[in-house]
């Protein structure tokens, strides 16, 4: 029976429960992805985080976040109310709508029912949460605009920018998996996975382009050009207080567990004991499974807060060429060679046939690279031609005497 | 027009067409060189972290260390400041204010003619240079090692006269009092006065 079967059966009531498991899930999941993340981050630089609040400062982030609900809540004169209250709500939901189809355990009893933790199972499940997410920088671009102010404006277009380029990679990462799975369910995709090898093995390319775009998706840094502290103040919800503010800073979270988990169900394998220990499924009648899926989506946010603790911002120029000359062109590059070594299996082509195309392919993306980089070096080597000197009047350069350093005399 | 600017063709003026000087800049780093930031982060995780628990554990400073000031005495507890307002001069944040006064016979502060009848020092203001200490003639003025100077009040951060006085110590009486008997203001400058005057000995 598939899973989408076995979801078929669930009793109203019993999607009801399952709802409120995965809305409590995602916010504890939230509260600890703080307080981990800043402990993690006070290691990476030889301090100690918050410790004060509760056992090893565990409540620090729910008494953050009660003291952001106790704040004025202001809503400045210039801002388009209505929009400015609305924005917040469609980051915040959109981002939680992602968890409906992520498949988190196996086939588990709650309250006597044979199912799954996992709300509903779409065919198009991954086309889902692509469109979804893609509706919740609607929430981050309306809070830039109905601010009316300017930074918060510039966070929110950045950030769509940002948003949109770096989906057309992730897109275009996943089309890869769905080839191979020859599925966009996402618990299809965890079957295949289950079946065959995972997809983070077999589809390495596209596991490296999906990482690297998810940071970029979920306006993380070194990715975070969105927010930049430095330059935008605090980016699209800079005008923000109170309960609203902590809504977009739960959507961010929410946001990365959501493509942390999108990822080891893509990836990773999903729910599935690492290889060599699936007898561990069978543990707490199937629940040890949500353990491993957490594990998995630990290791990703894990990666977060370690790109976050390594890598300084990027410039906006270099993010969006990084994004449209680099990791676009691989991609397609990527799916071409994906979907010509699914045909040839699917046309039983002979072994030497494929592995002829394995290796034109390797001797190609081996004879372009050496190019390119002669290329650079010849361009590395040419003495630049000396501009003449400029019509216009330049101060002049400070008189440098040639210092001798042989002679001494 | 002044003919050493010279006239813009408007196809010059063109973005493209305005000479400048390369950097020769060194390209990417290798990959490896870029694992190795990552491993100082990873493993510095794994480091001793160099946090002090600050208000459970107060680790002492240096012995030098510019904390709150302090308006010494002398040893019979006259006061050592004489109202010169040298450090009041010195101080570049303007943050101490003095006031001289008269020593009289009934009113004798400090050994010699005056006193520092007003002596206040803005907390708020002060930036712990040290130079009203460099400054001060008597050596009133030194510096101690306290530093929790934090308040919720800017009046509470300018400190008067007594919040900044050396406390009395042992053999020493509160003044006004009397000068030691026989004993001049140089002769307190060069530390001759050990003990307070005989006549208050039984106040003690």
């Amino acid at each position: 029976m598939t899973t989408a079967e076995l979801l078929g059966q669930d009793p109203g009531w019993l999607i009801g429960v399952k709802a409120l498991i995965v809305f409590i899930i995602c916010v504890i999941a939230t509260l600890m992805a703080v307080w981990t993340e800043r402990r993690v981050l006070a290691k990476m630089q030889l301090r100690t985080g918050p410790n004060r609040v509760g056992k090893f400062g565990l409540l620090q982030s729910l008494s953050d976040g009660v003291k952001l609900a106790l704040k004025e809540d202001i809503i400045p004169a210039a801002a388009d109310k209505v929009v400015f209250i609305i924005a917040p709500i469609i980051a915040t939901a959109m981002c939680f709508m992602a968890f409906a189809v992520i498949p988190m355990t196996g086939v588990v009893s709650i309250f006597g029912h044979q199912t799954a933790l996992q709300l509903t199972d779409l065919p198009v499940g991954v086309l889902y949460i692509l469109a979804v997410t893609s509706i919740g920088v609607y929430g981050v671009v309306l809070a830039g605009w109905s601010s009316g102010s300017t930074y918060p404006l510039l966070g929110g277009l950045r950030s769509s920018a940002q948003v949109i380029s770096y989906e057309v990679a992730m897109g275009l990462s996943l089309v890869a998996v769905f080839i191979y799975a020859s599925s966009m369910s996402t618990s299809a995709i965890v079957d295949s996975q289950h079946q065959n090898i995972w997809n983070a093995v077999v589809l390495f390319p596209s596991f490296i382009i999906f990482l690297i775009s998810m940071v970029g998706e979920t306006n993380r840094a070194p990715f975070d050009l969105a927010e930049a502290e430095g330059e935008l103040v605090g980016g699209f919800h800079t005008e923000y207080s109170s309960l609203k503010f902590a809504l977009f800073f739960l959507a961010e979270y929410v946001n990365i567990i959501a493509v942390s988990a999108l990822a080891t169900t893509l990836f990773l394998g999903g729910y599935h004991a690492l290889p060599g220990l699936g007898f561990t499924e069978q543990w707490l009648g199937g629940w040890f499974t949500l353990i491993w899926f957490f594990a998995k989506v630990n290791f990703f946010f894990f990666i977060f807060m370690w790109l976050r603790g390594s890598l300084p911002r990027l410039r906006y120029d270099q993010f969006m060429k990084f994004g449209w000359k680099v990791l676009i062109p691989v991609s397609i590059i990527w799916i071409l060679i994906v979907a010509t070594l699914r045909v040839l299996q699917q046309e039983q082509a002979p072994r030497s046939v494929v592995l002829a195309f394995a290796a034109g392919v390797v001797i190609i993306v081996m004879a372009l690279s050496s190019l390119f980089e002669r290329k650079k070096d010849q361009l590395r080597s040419t003495p630049l031609p000396e501009g003449d000197a400029p019509s216009f009047p330049v101060p002049a350069l400070p008189q440098v005497q040639s210092i001798n350093v042989t002679g001494g005399k | 027009m002044a003919d050493f600017i010279e006239k813009k063709v408007a196809a010059q003026t063109d973005i493209n067409s305005v000479p400048f000087t390369e950097v020769n800049q060194p390209g990417p780093a290798s990959l490896a060189s870029q694992a190795k930031g990552f491993w100082v982060t990873f493993s510095t995780m794994f480091k001793k972290n160099q946090t002090i628990q600050y208000p459970d554990v107060k680790a002492p400073t240096q012995p030098r260390f510019h904390g709150r000031h302090q308006l010494n005495r002398h040893p019979d507890g006259l006061e050592k400041c004489i109202g010169c307002e040298l450090c009041a001069w010195a101080c570049p944040a303007d943050a101490i204010y003095v006031e001289g006064g008269d020593n009289t016979p009934e009113n004798q502060m400090s050994p010699g003619e005056r006193h520092g009848a007003v002596y206040q020092i803005n907390y708020l203001r002060c930036i712990f240079c040290g130079l009203c200490v460099e400054a001060c003639p008597t050596r009133a003025l030194t510096m101690t090692n306290e530093y929790e100077l934090a308040d919720d009040k800017r009046e509470k951060l300018i400190f008067e006269k007594e919040d900044l006085l050396a406390p009395l110590r042992q053999g020493m009486l509160a003044p006004p009092h009397p000068m030691y008997p026989g004993m001049t203001d140089t002769n307190y400058y060069n530390g001759d006065v050990t003990e307070s005057h005989p006549s208050q000995s039984e106040n003690k």
